[in-house]
């Protein structure tokens, strides 16, 4: 079995792991990241949405193996304990979330997209979570959450 | 009482642990020494099992044991609502077999379940198991499999006819209606089955404590006590109190998450035999082909008019497809949540519907978001709007001549339909006047004749709903053959410091009861909302309870609550009576103060719960303590209406439908948290939206879903719809505590029709007067729509 060693919200691990094992099920699995969620089978819902090395990927897309030596952020790590991310504190200001499944992929997905965007149109946003499927919100209020997001940082700034 | 929080948009409580990852959903849960379930399927919508050999698959690595219908093919899953037959036979109820050991019925049928020590080493011992299959001829379609000569899915169940049903006037008395009308738009359509796609999988935790000879169930579902309930009492004959039943963090349910699924039993049934935890998880291709559809209609409707517009009949004919078993409430969404829906928002003097339901070798069919209800909105919206443009008469105008008068319930009686219910409270005109104000409808037809000369047309389209939610008053659904009842239950709990547990039967799988029941209590109490907590979900802590769907949780579940809450009021009352040495009845409660009538002296809510636990000072008959726990039960539905008009814009090249606007003015009674109810609507909406423009399951002539993954079945994404435009009207229910009416539904009942008329209304603004597309109105069948015939 191959040995892998990450860092995975600051933290290294190191683990034997199965050549066939996902890197979505490792993180869930081998490190109790339950955070990060499986919602289908062809990597089309993004609620498994993480950051590998500063980007954001499906983890159901890759193996764990495929992640040895990397940097990974898993939703339980996108702020220190204790606060909230501009992303987490928009998605309770302005209820971008109900079932909250879907939830953690969005905001790792719209941190991935304010990243490279800092300022973007309602559209751009729109595309931007074309990869995460939510059916609950209707997106309307996940669009107003990265956007309030966007203001925060962009004040902070 | 205190004016704090009802009505404000409090954020969520529940928001912090789901938006740092902390949600705790049933596959998040890891039991010591737990195993992992995977079931096999069938492959084949029909087919007969000649034999199963699992020897290989039972001596491979890692496998504990291996479950088959020869072991538990006796057990199986009851439905919760008998309908009968016309003439008065009971419907035709054929067994649902945990695990199938004879016949396959549907692609996805369970045929073995093999447990072992990790979810890959089940599958890959599932992948071993020879079954050899006699495959059969299969029938997916509702109105061709009750023609002769079609398979028979049920061999006891004649063409495949579950029952058949009708509501409404006597059918003579329509035909005659319909006879002499001066016009009949008539339409044949499909309502299209969809799958509901709650983003969490079903997932399953069967636990057995061999020390205290006790069961426990997780379960990603809606209504926890109602699974225990059908479990122990329906299927496996365990005792009820030896059972308990956890619904924990669930990621959305829109009705798929209601039923006694047979997966639920059989990770009972095996912990039990194993001795060891057993955790199963669907996969997304597996939701698709045994989470529970929704809709699939095939209908002839027909709707007659006067000279002056004004609606003199509505007759109806439709096949129901229930795929190929009865899941829990089957029988009765296209029945009694679909026929009685008809008279719409419209005086319609005669009704009548003709309904029969149909088994296919197809998923079973249960109640999706709206559950009958969208179905009804959907053939009525649909014939109003097509009406108006055949007979070339405003479609708002039509609807605005034919509505029922606005009537309060209070001063005025309820409006009494041809098709059982009774409406409680309504005002139709306004809710389409303020529609048409926030569209600009005259503006809008001006800028549609500029766009009909373009290549990208533009149609607006109306649907003007009502629904009945709030289910349901128990002594009306057991007449129309409920098996249980459908009340639910309130438990107050004042711990001594004076804080507040609340226990409700209704269960939050995204609709933010934790913040909204809060927000009730807090203001009946006078106290803050973070001295309340809200405990749902679990049947060990929860006294009983009937779960969430139906739009139900605060009109029944709220009301539950409310009730109890009085109960510690009037005791509280009478504790603080004897301390302040007056009258209960010269106490007033207000603002979290028992104060005697007229003078300055008091006593806080917190005073009040720590005499009743420290009862030194304290009324003699009195029994100590500050605990109430209510049964509610409805005397009436509860009845939202509201208007939807969508906005679309079409490309005449290649037949792309964009909703460029969505405006929804619902009216849901009175609203405790605008943000939650805003909300519901929106996720309505898309999901509506998504049956008019994207979504469908499909098969293939040998019962295959062609579309059963995410690659293949057209979720709505968030660059497919429009920032949504929302208003709001209250008109109170009148039969309930709270004047709520319930939001859950409404986007998803109203939505629909709005696009496919927007869709018709582009089309004949071009010149192309077709009288339907069928959904999902891809953007292939919109430009077929366009060439000439």
């Amino acid at each position: 079995m191959p040995k892998i060693s990450l860092t995975v919200n600051g933290k290294t691990h190191t683990h034997e792991v199965e050549g066939r094992l996902l890197l979505v099920h490792y993180l869930r699995d081998t490190l109790g990241l339950t955070g990060t969620h499986v919602g289908c089978d062809t990597s089309s819902c993004g609620a498994c949405t993480i950051h590998l090395d500063g980007k954001a990927i499906k983890s159901c897309s890759l193996l764990a193996a495929q992640a040895d030596g990397s940097s990974i952020t898993t939703i339980e790590g996108l702020a220190p304990d204790g606060e909230l991310h501009p992303l987490q504190e928009g998605f309770k200001e302005e209820h971008g979330l109900q079932c909250g499944f879907c939830t953690p992929g969005m905001i790792m997905c719209a941190a991935d997209l304010l990243s490279h965007n800092p300022d973007p149109s309602e559209q751009e946003i729109r595309e931007g979570l074309e990869g995460n499927i939510c059916r609950c919100t209707g997106y309307h209020n996940i669009v107003r959450a990265i956007q309030y997001a966007a203001q925060k940082s962009a004040v902070a700034v | 009482m205190s004016n704090k929080f009802i009505g404000k948009s409090v954020k969520r409580v529940e928001d912090k642990r789901f938006i740092t990852g902390k949600g705790r959903y049933t596959d998040d849960i890891v039991l010591p020494g737990m195993t992992y379930a995977y079931i096999l399927r069938s492959p084949y919508a029909h087919a007969r099992i000649r034999s199963i050999d699992y020897s290989a698959a039972e001596a491979m690595q890692g496998v504990v044991t291996i479950m088959t219908g020869e072991e538990v093919g006796h057990y199986g899953v009851p439905c919760g609502w008998q309908v009968n037959f016309k003439n008065g036979d009971i419907m035709k109820e054929p067994p649902h077999p945990l695990l199938v050991k004879d016949k396959v019925r549907h692609v996805g049928d369970a045929v073995a379940m093999v447990v072992a020590e990790t979810r890959e080493l089940a599958q890959d011992a599932a992948e071993a198991i020879i079954i050899d299959y006699e495959v059969l001829s299969a029938i997916t379609d509702a109105s061709k499999a009750v023609l002769p000569g079609a398979p028979l899915v049920h061999d006891d169940v004649p063409n495949n006819i579950c029952f058949d049903w009708e509501i409404g006037n006597p059918k003579a008395e329509v035909d005659e209606a319909m006879a002499s009308a001066h016009h009949v738009t008539s339409l044949d359509f499909v309502n299209q089955r969809l799958s509901p796609n709650a983003m969490e999988p079903r997932s399953y935790i069967g636990q057995y404590d061999n020390v205290y000879d006790k069961y426990t169930l997780y379960t990603s579902t809606q209504n926890p006590h109602l699974i225990r309930l059908l479990m122990c009492a329906f299927v496996l004959g365990l005792p009820e109190h030896k059972v308990r039943v956890v619904g924990p963090d669930v990621g959305g349910g829109f009705g798929s998450k209601i039923y006694h699924y047979t997966e639920e039993a059989l990770v009972t049934l095996a912990s039990k035999k194993i001795g060891r935890p057993v955790k199963w998880t669907e996969t997304r291709s597996e939701a698709f082909q045994t989470d529970a559809h929704g809709r699939d209609h095939v209908t002839h409707a027909e709707m007659g008019f006067d000279a002056q517009g004004n609606i003199v009949g509505l007759r109806i004919k439709t096949f129901a497809n229930l795929g190929a078993y009865l899941s829990t409430f089957g029988t009765a969404v296209p029945t009694y949540l679909h026929g009685t829906l008809l008279q719409g928002l419209y005086t319609t003097p005669k009704i009548h519907l003709d309904m029969t339901c149909v088994f296919t070798h197809t998923t079973a069919v249960d109640a999706y978001r709206g559950a009958g209800r969208p179905e009804a909105t959907f053939l009525l919206e649909r014939l109003v709007d097509l009406a108006a443009l055949e007979m070339g008469v405003d479609p708002a105008e039509l609807r605005l001549k034919n509505f029922i008068p606005a009537f309060d319930g209070v001063t005025q009686p309820g409006y009494q339909t041809n098709v059982a219910l009774q409406y409680d409270s309504g005002n139709y005109h306004s809710v389409l006047e303020r529609g048409l104000e926030m569209l600009g409808y005259e503006n809008f037809r001006k800028e549609q004749a500029e766009a009909a000369k373009t290549n990208k047309i533009l149609g607006v389209g109306f649907s003007t709903y009502i629904e009945a939610c709030g289910i349901a008053p128990s002594a009306v659904v057991g007449s129309l053959g409920a098996r249980a009842g459908l009340y639910e239950v309130g438990q107050v709990r004042v711990q001594p410091t004076g804080k507040i547990s609340v226990f409700t039967g209704a269960h939050s799988h995204g609709q933010g009861h934790e913040t909204t029941f809060a927000q009730v209590v807090a203001d009946r109490l006078g106290i803050p909302m973070e001295d309340v907590d809200i405990i749902h979900g679990d049947s060990d802590t929860v006294a009983f309870g009937m779960g969430t769907y139906g739009s139900r949780s605060l009109a029944v579940g709220g009301s539950a609550i409310v009730k109890s809450l009085d109960k510690i009021i009037e005791k509280g009352a009478k504790i603080a009576a004897h301390k302040l040495e007056c009258s209960a009845d010269d106490i007033e409660f207000k603002d979290g103060k028992f104060t005697v009538k007229g003078t300055d002296k008091s006593l806080s809510f917190g005073d009040i719960a720590l005499t009743a636990y420290v009862p030194h000072v304290y009324p003699a008959n009195l029994e100590p303590g500050l605990d109430f726990s209510s049964f509610y039960d409805p005397t009436n539905f509860t009845y939202p209406f509201g208007c939807h008009i969508a906005v679309v814009e079409i490309d005449k090249e290649t037949g792309f439908t964009r909703v460029k606007r969505f405006i929804a003015v619902d009216d849901v009674g009175n609203v405790i948290n605008p943000m939650i109810v805003d909300g519901q609507i929106h996720g309505g909406l898309a999901q509506g939206i998504g049956q008019a423009l994207f979504e469908g399951v499909e098969f293939d002539e040998n019962g295959q879903i062609t579309n059963g993954s995410y690659m293949d079945y057209t979720m709505p994404r968030a660059d497919d719809l429009p920032m949504f435009e929302l208003d709001r009207q209250v008109t109170p229910c009148p039969h309930n505590p709270l004047g709520v009416k319930g939001a859950g539904e409404a986007g998803c009942i109203g939505s629909t029709p709005a696009v496919v008329n927007a869709v018709i209304d582009a089309l004949w603004s071009a010149g192309h007067k077709v009288k339907d597309v069928r959904m999902p109105m891809t953007p292939e069948r919109v430009w077929k729509a366009m060439q000439p015939a």
